[in-house]
């Protein structure tokens, strides 16, 4: 472990004497009165890092504080296509450098412990933060226990590569590669609200799109938690009968709805639903999930049984603990846990907070985008866009008519687009400079 | 790239020039706010890479022209006619004349 910081926040100094708050009931009050106002932001991905970024560019008095563990940044958006061997691990695997430079304190380490009280976060270094705001932007937990036998020595064979890394994305590939044509690929979607909903159909379409090349015999069996298709319905079965033989007797494509993998065995091959125990040759069962670890921590995951974090859409504050705000995937919101949304919350926090440290009253209608693209082929995509702008009456933020919409039908332009958002939202995340050497293929 | 693809993006046309929007503090925070949400398509600071068109330093006519063109369906889009409809006549203004004064 290593920390890189330039200055370790002594608990006993306390950070909150700079800075009036005003907790849970809206931030008008708030101003930092002649100090800096200190952020400890856990977690680097699509979320943090953009927060962490544009926090220090529109209020470059505040101390920003990153902790995460990961020593690089690797995308989940793409990572099918390391599935399909369209990309490696190498071209969805992003350096933190940019970010590191853009704030003040850089933290390699994990959290094990936060007291919303005190106000202080700690690492498993023994190393202890005071914040005046804390940023929990620590994506998903993965509930292992919810699928019978998904065990440390299961995990070894079996991945669910819903994080995308060389020990998951990787290996799964590696997986792939080894099964002779004929094989039977068994994969799963989990129970919504999940992570990126596009991407168990997305990820049918790339690992069918390798087969269509390298193993034309073998086919995929999607094992669907949900009663249907829960993300672009009609463009994804467009794209299984335009390119895989989906609704023929050939098809590569068995989707099977209503069956929520329930066991894995990794000796004998199989994942257990209600119904029956299917064989396959490769097995990837992503299990079900909820807000990460941290966020349990903090005492803020209370929405939606106990799963997601309940949050002020004006602020991205907890609804249950002053000064903590929940960003992308483990907030309770009604976007979608994507990584657009994950990004542009993390501008509509810093926005909130750099109003509320100058003093002033953060924006009471704010507007938030998703634009998410899938690839149905190595060659096609299509997208899902939506606007969500603060409705005063609902409380909520919701699409104004028209501002929401799937694409009419896959395109090679959309691929050419989605190619082009990785590139940009990698860029406008991690602050990667106008040079950079991007090796991902579209 | 297809030949199609790439002709629809020469279409599209982009501007580039120096200087940091990103790093701004100057300005109105909403319009500045209001930027900053189209950089995750057209890159940080307006100035994409790839594919997309680059937003900065298009002047602010051409911008609500095209905003409005693709609200009312007469400029043919992909994503863009859900956003286009997502924001006001006077948003696209504010982020016209911001992405104009940031090159």
């Amino acid at each position: 472990m290593t920390i890189d910081r330039r200055e370790f926040l002594k608990v006993s100094a306390g950070a909150a004497g700079a800075v009036t708050l005003s907790g849970l009931t809206g931030c008008a009050s708030t101003s930092v009165a002649g100090g800096k106002a200190k952020v400890v932001v856990v977690g680097a991905g699509f979320g943090g890092s953009t927060f962490a970024r544009y926090m220090k560019a529109w209020s470059p008095n505040t101390e920003v504080t990153v902790i995460e563990p990961l020593g690089q940044f690797v995308s989940c958006p793409f990572s099918n296509t390391v599935l399909a061997g369209t990309n490696k691990m190498e071209d969805i695997t992003m350096p933190y450098d940019y970010v590191k430079k853009a704030v003040d304190n850089w933290v390699a380490d994990k959290v094990t412990a936060i007291d919303t009280s005190k106000r202080t976060v700690t690492t498993a270094g023994g190393k202890t933060f005071a914040y005046d705001r804390l940023v929990l932007a620590g994506g998903i937990e993965l509930l292992y226990d919810k699928v019978q036998g998904y065990d440390a020595e299961t995990r070894k064979t079996i991945k669910h590569a819903w994080k995308a890394s060389p020990d998951q994305t990787g290996v799964l590939r590696q997986q792939l590669e080894a099964m002779p044509d004929g094989g039977t690929f068994v994969m799963s979607v989990p129970m919504s609200p999940y992570r990126c909903p596009p991407g168990p159909y997305e990820r049918a379409c790339q690992v069918a799109t390798y087969f269509k090349k390298a193993k034309p015999r073998s086919k995929i069996i999607i094992l669907d938690g949900n009663p249907d298709v829960a993300s672009k319905k009609g463009l994804f079965v467009a794209a299984w009968k335009n390119h895989y033989g989906y609704g023929t007797a050939d098809s590569m494509i068995d989707y099977r709805p209503n069956n929520m993998p329930r066991a894995v065995d990794a000796k004998k091959m199989t994942v257990g639903t209600e119904f029956d125990d299917v064989k396959g040759d490769v097995i990837n069962v992503v299990p079900p999930m909820r807000a990460a670890a941290v966020c349990g921590m903090a005492g803020v995951r209370n929405g939606n049984n106990g799963n997601w974090c309940a949050i002020d859409y004006l602020t991205f504050e907890s609804l249950d603990v002053p000064n903590v705000h929940i960003l992308g995937d483990s907030a309770l919101t009604n976007f979608p846990k994507s990584g657009s949304v994950a990004n542009n919350t993390g501008k509509m926090c810093a926005y909130a907070l750099s109003e509320i440290f100058a003093g002033r009253k953060p924006d009471q209608s704010p507007v938030v985008t998703n634009t998410c693209y899938s690839a149905g082929s190595d060659s096609v995509a299509f997208h899902v866009a939506t606007v969500f702008r603060w409705d005063p009456e609902k409380k909520a933020l919701v699409p104004p008519k028209g501002a929401n919409g799937v694409s009419k039908e896959e395109s090679e332009l959309e691929m050419a687009y989605m190619d082009s958002w990785a590139k940009n939202v990698w860029a406008d995340t991690l602050g990667l400079p106008e040079n950079y050497n991007f090796t991902t293929k579209g | 790239m297809k030949k199609s693809i790439a002709l629809t993006l020469l279409i599209a046309g982009t501007l580039g020039a120096a200087a940091s929007a990103f790093a701004s503090g100057h300005g109105d925070p909403r319009a500045r706010f209001m930027a900053a949400n189209c950089a995750y398509c057209h890159g940080p600071d307006g100035k994409s890479r790839g594919a997309i068109p680059s937003l900065a330093g298009l002047e602010a006519k051409y911008f609500v022209d095209q905003m409005k063109a693709f609200r009312d369906g007469s400029r043919p889009a992909t994503v863009m006619q859900k956003h286009a409809m997502g924001y006001t006549e006077a948003e696209y203004e504010v982020m016209g004349k911001w992405f104009e004064s940031h090159k």
